[in-house]
């Protein structure tokens, strides 16, 4: 729990509900998109109004839902092929020894390159349609996602290890009854941090040439200078982010409840 | 201190005869285990050999490094000894096996089942029968008190009754020989007391052999048929005391004299070592 002020103002303060503040908090940050788009930054900056004017716009016309989409589409795709990917080879590198020798180097040092750096090799051996993009997001999250269930894996404590050794426990007990179940917190961390990789490289790759996307779209606006469109985009993107973020919270409550610390 | 001589059976008399078991479960000959460690090598365990008998309760007791884990998990085949081996029933072990089971200090429940689900575990790789597994599930947990628990996560649960799904969980299998390497150590004092008399009731009803690690001399001197003392690292046998207290003992075997001199012998021969162990 954290302090309470036990004066009387702070007492009304704590008996507000949650979604109240959810709601001021929205109200506020509004608010102050407003302030910044009528000072001299109001030429790059649309405010929230036009911002709004341009999502009716472009809702009606299909444009958006279209750009929505491809971007979905993209980085779904990337995404669940890493995922598929990064969780066997993520217990194979925590189960055999050689297997870790041989890949985790490797896995190291390619995941301190910044995928954008490889964008450009991507599009030159795949071109610019949907396999260039699908490919790059799936590095992406896969370098991310591997390590962090691998390290989930060697994270499992020896002492469950142990005791089910004790209670009759075969190597393939053990990988399916103890190594799943305990790294399964990992894998939704995992989950968490590769979506958030694969939403990042998209906009990334979408930026160096798309004929559509949520990236292109904003690529294309700036080019006309229609802030409104670029705004809008950028907004899309962090709401796809939130709600997808959030749904994984909810699977982790319902899933992984039984864990001492969240990792929230 | 005359009388305590008497009464304590140093290692050398101990292989001579009269206080050896007749019959046998477990034999521990001559370990030894080397650890091998970035400073060099650690003699963890120095040509330790004991008889444990059928249905015995051995408590060990023993200054902090002397190796009484070390010689527990030999004990329970997840360590192998540098030289020497254990025998149960004639047998030498290799590897663990569900006829040892372990009750370990940090609780090792698997936090992802429930208390059912965690005493069924040993079961469940059996293979034994959904009905019949629940059913001996049920036993144990009411046997520990737990029967409005058993669909509760471990995380719910205090340390104590972590520690009794724990023990329930050992027992569920059906082990031969139950280790349990300071079982209560984590716990408040008066907890502590509760479960000791539940393990002591457990024990006069199941007849299991048991080989309990603990730190508190008081402990070893209620639970044990006889209590090994342990001699600072590198660990050997130092002394074996039996403690013909008899059963069923209760809390005014505590107030009891014999009691009392049985701790105050073992608790100087402990502080002996623990002495050394600083030098
Ligand atoms: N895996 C290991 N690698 C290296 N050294 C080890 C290992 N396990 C134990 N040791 C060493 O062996 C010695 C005995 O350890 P052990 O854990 O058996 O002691 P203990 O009697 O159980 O102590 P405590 O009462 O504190 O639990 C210690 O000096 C320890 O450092
Ligand atoms: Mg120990």
């Amino acid at each position: 729990m954290d302090n309470k002020p036990a004066t009387r103002v702070g007492q009304m303060i704590d008996r507000i509900d949650g979604k109240v503040f959810l709601v001021v908090s929205f109200l506020l940050g509004l608010l102050v998109w407003q302030l910044v788009s009528m000072t001299k930054a109001g030429a790059v900056f649309a405010g929230p109004v036009d911002t709004f004017d341009a999502f009716i716009q472009e809702a009606k016309s299909g444009r958006l839902l279209e750009h929505i989409y491809a971007s979905l589409f993209r980085v779904l795709g990337g995404f669940a092929l890493a995922l598929v990917i990064a969780i066997p080879v993520a217990f194979l590198m925590g189960w055999y020894r050689v297997c870790r020798m041989l890949v985790e180097p490797w896995i190291q040092f390619l995941r301190t390159i910044p995928p954008i750096a490889y964008i450009p090799l991507v599009i030159v051996a795949q071109g610019v349609g949907e396999s260039a993009k699908i490919t790059v997001i799936f590095v992406a999250s896969f370098l991310v996602m591997v390590v962090s269930i691998y390290q989930g894996v060697r994270n499992v404590d020896v002492t469950l290890i142990k005791a089910s050794r004790v209670l009759g426990a075969k190597d393939r007990d053990i990988f399916f009854h103890v190594i799943i179940p305990a790294s399964f917190p990992f894998i939704l961390v995992a989950l968490r941090l590769g979506l958030s990789a694969a939403l990042t490289t998209l906009i990334a790759a979408e930026l160096t040439g798309a004929q559509v996307g949520l990236g292109q779209m904003i690529q294309e606006a700036s080019l006309y200078f229609r802030m409104e469109i670029v705004i809008l985009g950028i907004v899309m993107i962090g709401i796809i982010g939130f709600l997808l973020d959030k749904l994984l919270l909810f699977l982790e409550r319902r899933l992984a409840g039984w864990q001492e610390v969240r990792s929230v | 201190m005359a009388g305590s001589a008497q009464r304590i059976v140093t290692l050398g008399q101990a292989n001579q005869g009269q206080s050896e078991p007749e019959h046998a479960k477990v034999e521990i000959d001559a370990i030894r285990k080397v650890f091998q460690t970035s400073r060099g090598e650690v003699v963890a365990l120095h040509d330790t050999s004991l008889t444990i008998a059928n249905n015995e309760f051995i408590c060990v007791v023993g200054p902090s490094g002397c190796g009484k884990t070390t010689l527990l998990n030999i004990l329970a085949g997840l360590d192998a000894p540098t030289s020497g081996e254990v025998r149960i029933d004639g047998t030498s072990i290799h590897g663990p096996s569900s006829e040892r089971g372990v009750v370990f200090q940090q609780y090792a429940l698997f936090p992802w089942l429930t208390v059912r689900q965690n005493v069924e575990f040993g079961l469940k790789l059996k293979s034994i029968g959904k009905g019949e597994r629940r059913s001996i599930a049920e036993k144990y947990i009411e046997s520990v008190g737990l029967k409005d628990f058993a669909n509760a996560f471990p995380k719910e649960l205090s340390g104590g009754m972590k520690q009794r799904v724990a023990i329930a969980r050992a027992y569920a299998v059906n082990p031969q020989l139950l280790l349990l390497d300071e079982p209560f150590g984590a716990l408040d004092a008066q907890t502590r007391t509760q479960l000791q008399v539940e393990l002591l009731n457990t024990w006069e009803q199941e007849q299991k052999t048991c080989f309990f690690i603990t730190h508190d001399v008081e402990e070893a001197v209620l639970l044990a048929s006889r209590v090994v003392v342990m001699s600072a690292r590198p660990g050997r046998i130092k002394a074996i005391v039996p403690i013909d207290l008899k059963h069923p003992r209760t809390q005014e075997t505590r107030m009891s004299k014999p009691f009392n001199d049985l701790k105050n012998d073992i608790w100087s021969l402990v502080y002996q070592e623990y002495l050394d162990a600083k030098k």
